[in-house]
């Protein structure tokens, strides 16, 4: 990117907006994703709609391109900058703008923080289910671009089924504005639909309208720890065919168990081979009822040990515990490859048998966790990114587990997204004709292809290694 | 240059430096990042950075520097990290060599000479705090301030005198005998770390301490001639006199027998802790600094650890209490404070919003660093008042100084006090 261009982005936001100096450029240079990263041009915060415009009309001419970013805790590489481009930053726009509490909505900024949007609206009462893992962090904006999962998933559903409305900069500098309060609204093609999960490839949200539920009036937390994985396999289908549909059922596996007790410092047991921890909510005796139902599938599975969570703190506790898994993996070793292979949710029990059999074929350390209840695993490759081989055949076997994953009927990603990371699995699942599909649709609306390219499909190279830092250095961009 | 490459990477660890899966758990604790929006200011960004300078320093400038002295050092971070990443070790480590290295100034060595050689020697520090207790006290102070020409002639020099502790009388170790013994049955037999700061301007806390030990059934051994533990000096990067200090206290504590060395400063308690780490490669030292930092104890964790209870008189007013980042970051001490206070008759403890929050304090930032360390402390006391508490407790005289600072800037009646002289006040000791 030449002087005069970066002189024309700081004319459009200002000096205190425009950053490019090697500091910046390098601690943005990289999201949650383990290995991948790239240097951007300039780290941008825009301040308005129009500035937004401006912007995106001068990466059409002066050919640069544009990644969007939230908080940069994506896990697919959605946010890591492509060759040429600038990081645009929307972490200031973090105004929750309405709580409509007589429709159950709530107007956000893009850059509001998750967990805050499901603090504030409980304050009137309603509930925002969308649960991401990093929820304390992550951005609703980032949130609908990857449409974000996380631990409610199962009764509640995903980000996709909160999304009314969305504004968003077009690639062309236009905005768009799609949906709104209507629960029923068929005028024309869903183009919101479409917009949730394009990860940032067809525009920049700029405001949603999300959907509130009222908030449960009670609810309660069971953990469950097995000696033997079977078990809990079984647990997990009993709970499946007694027609009870918990908020939550989260499996961790002994390894996940330790590296989370090491943290959290909780008084788990330790040595059990698989838990599962469960929350049921809704009126007092429906919970009241499921959970003893609950209790007794749990005890005629052999669970060795199980306990009800007595306080709110100790169920926010156990939770928050869960939601550490990830990061505390690192304890074991420094870089933590997870995926989010996602199977029918009968399948479940069987796909963590394949990943276990990918661990041992490629003499690997691998971790589970994941959503039992919805079928969304989240097999753990422990490693170090500095041990090549080691890496090499970390991708071998996620290779193996994607497919077998596909087998069963699954996909290769149920709530991190494609990005980088899985763009050369996405034609097994997706198919030649709908890969081919998403890609016109991409030219059409994105015509130079100035949006987050190279992400979910386009067939650029990886950037991987050392990171460039003159011109020479770079490799031609090529779509 | 190669080789002061090979030199960096072995003193930055790339290990530590590893750890990191730069999940970003750690932005929504940070307090630089919380201000900027920047991700050079957040945990994960330092590492990142860090990694670079370990790698090839040339890439990084003045940004880089500035960045490494804008971290508070609060370790809040790690407290949040999953993954337990030492966060601290890393900064400490970058800041020393960058230290190493800086050009002159005024400031630095002014500050060197107060590290160096008045915190490192007790009488120096001594005499230093007659003269600045002098000053104090003295028409010359009274007319600079009431004149506002101390503002006029150095803002930063005003401000140093605005945020100075007040000298007390004398210093603690002098008024402390060097044994003390309980009030009735001898339980426990400890030894008490009085702290550099915390002797000369902070006496009438460690004699409350003395105190609260002895209804609690402490023979106390307080040595004479105690060194500072060095925490400062680590902090702004001179690694090398603190481990000068850290071997000094083990020697000198060395030869007394004592179940648990109690400290009331967060930061003295957490870095004598760490002796263990800093002396890991030191001939001679490993093995002692275990033993050593194995017994150190805050106060309010010996109090709770051994369940001891203490004759509480009945008190009324709104209480409010502002965690140390040293102590619930750098200890894991949280429970124990609130578990002392409820302990009270007829408490009414309110509970601080963001109480774990750093209060812009952090050993001699709101010196070094006034500007950036008043924007987190604007944000402590809007929390503070909100609580419209009528006593606010902590348990750090560094935080104590920064809170009555700011409690004088917002004028509000809160009172802000050292948790041990509050429960030494209320509690009564014939009883026990």
């Amino acid at each position: 990117m030449d002087k005069t261009t970066k002189s024309k982005l700081k004319e459009i936001v200002g000096n205190n907006n425009f950053f490019d100096s090697n500091e910046d450029k390098l601690s943005y240079s990289f999201d949650a994703t383990p290995i991948y990263q790239q240097l951007p041009e300039a780290i941008i915060f825009p301040g308005n709609d129009g500035e937004i415009s401006q912007i995106v009309k001068l990466a059409n001419t002066e050919k640069f391109n544009i990644v969007p970013r939230g908080a940069g805790t994506g896990l697919s590489g959605g946010s890591i900058p492509v060759e040429n481009s600038i990081a645009l930053v929307m972490t200031k726009w973090d105004k929750i703008l309405e709580v409509d509490s007589a429709n159950f909505t709530a107007t956000v900024q893009p850059g509001v923080i998750t967990g805050r949007l499901q603090n504030e609206v409980e304050k009137s009462g309603l509930f925002y289910p969308p649960d991401p893992g990093s929820s304390s962090v992550c951005t609703i904006g980032g949130n609908v671009a990857n449409n974000a999962g996380g631990l409610r998933g199962l009764k509640y559903g995903v980000t996709k089924n909160y999304v009314m409305g969305v504004e968003m900069v077009l690639p062309n500098g236009d905005l768009l504005k799609t949906g709104g309060k209507n629960v029923k609204d068929v005028a024309g093609y869903n183009l919101r639909d479409f917009i949730v999960g394009s990860e940032g490839t067809l525009g920049i949200i700029t405001k949603v309208i999300l959907k509130l539920i009222p908030k449960p009036k009670c609810s309660s937390t069971i953990i469950a720890f097995f000696d033997k994985m079977i078990d809990c396999s079984n647990a997990i289908s009993g709970i499946i065919n007694s027609f009870i549909t918990p908020a939550m059922l989260e499996f961790l596996d002994s390894t996940t168990l330790n590296c989370v007790e090491d943290y959290a410092k909780l008084g788990l047991p330790k040595n059990s081979e698989a838990v599962l921890l469960l929350e049921l909510d809704g009126r007092e005796e429906e919970v009241r009822e499921d959970s003893e139902i609950i209790k007794k599938i749990f005890s005629d599975n052999r669970a060795s040990i199980i306990k009800t969570a007595n306080t709110i703190l100790e169920s926010s506790n156990l939770k928050a515990a869960r939601r550490s898994a990830f990061s505390a993996l690192a304890r074991v070793k420094p870089t933590t490859i997870l995926e989010d292979a996602t199977v029918p949710r009968a399948e479940f029990p069987v796909l963590i048998e394949k990943v276990k059999q990918a661990a041992k074929d490629n003499n690997l350390i691998f971790a589970n966790f994941g959503h039992a209840g919805d079928g969304n695993l989240h097999p753990t490759c422990l490693t170090d990114e500095r041990d090549t081989s080691e890496i090499d055949r970390a991708h071998k076997a996620f290779e193996f587990i994607f497919n077998e994953a596909i087998k069963l009927g699954g996909t290769i990603t149920g709530e991190h997204g494609t990005g980088l990371t899985k763009k050369d699995f996405l034609e097994n699942v997706a198919g030649i004709p709908g890969v081919e599909m998403m890609k016109k649709i991409k030219s059409v609306i994105d015509e130079n292809n100035i949006f987050n390219p190279g992400k979910i499909f386009s067939n650029t190279p990886r950037c991987e290694g050392a990171l460039p830092f003159n011109k020479n250095q770079i490799k031609p961009f090529s779509g | 240059m190669d080789r002061q490459r090979e030199n960096l990477s072995v003193l930055i660890s790339d290990d530590l430096l590893s750890q990191c899966i730069h999940c970003g758990i750690c932005l929504s604790v940070c307090p630089t990042y919380d201000i900027t929006k920047l991700e050079r200011s957040s945990p994960r960004g330092r590492i990142r950075l860090i990694k670079a300078f370990a790698n090839s320093e040339k890439l990084l400038g003045e940004l880089f520097e500035e960045e490494m002295s804008f971290c508070l050092g609060c370790r809040a971070c790690e407290t949040a990290c999953p993954a337990g990443v030492q966060y601290n070790t890393l900064h400490q480590t970058v800041k020393d060599i960058i230290n190493k290295r800086k050009k002159f100034s005024i400031q630095k060595i002014a500050l060197k000479y107060f590290l160096n050689k008045v915190l490192t020697s007790s009488t120096k520090l001594k005499s230093f705090s007659k003269m600045l207790s002098h000053y104090q006290k003295s028409w010359l102070r009274k007319f600079l301030h009431s004149t506002d020409l101390l503002k006029n002639i150095s803002p930063k020099l005003f401000l140093m005198d605005e945020l100075s502790p007040q000298i007390s009388n004398a210093a603690s170790d002098e008024l402390i005998d060097e044994i003390s013994l309980p009030e009735n049955e001898q339980k426990y037999n400890v030894a008490f770390h009085v702290g550099c700061i915390m002797n000369v301007a902070f006496a009438d806390i460690n004699i409350d301490t003395i105190e609260v030990l002895k209804k609690s059934g402490c023979k106390i051994r307080t040595p004479k001639n105690q060194n500072c533990c060095g925490a400062l000096h680590a902090h702004n990067g001179e690694l090398d006199t603190a481990k000068k200090l850290a071997k000094s206290n083990i020697d000198l504590f060395e030869s007394f027998e004592y179940e648990y060395l109690i400290s009331n400063s967060a930061g003295c308690g957490a870095f004598m802790k760490e002796y263990k780490e800093l002396l890991k490669d030191e001939k001679g030292y490993s093995e002692k600094a275990k033993l050593f930092s194995a017994k150190v104890k805050d106060v309010m964790e010996f109090l709770t650890g051994n369940s001891v209870k203490l004759n509480y008189k009945s008190y009324n007013d709104c209480v409010t209490y502002h965690d140390a980042c040293h102590h619930v970051h750098g200890q894991g001490i949280f429970d124990q404070p609130r578990k002392i206070i409820k302990e009270i008759k007829d408490i009414n403890y309110k509970e601080l919003n963001e109480s774990t929050r750093c209060c812009g304090s952090a050993g001699i930032y709101n010196i070094l660093r006034h500007e950036d360390s008043m924007e987190f402390l604007d944000r402590k006391m809007k929390n503070v008042l909100y609580t419209k508490a009528d006593l606010l407790l902590t348990g750090n005289p560094g935080c104590l100084l920064q809170l009555r600072y700011g409690i004088k800037k917002s004028s509000s009646p809160i009172k802000a006090r050292h948790i041990v002289s509050f429960i030494n006040e209320l509690s009564d000791n014939s009883k026990v």
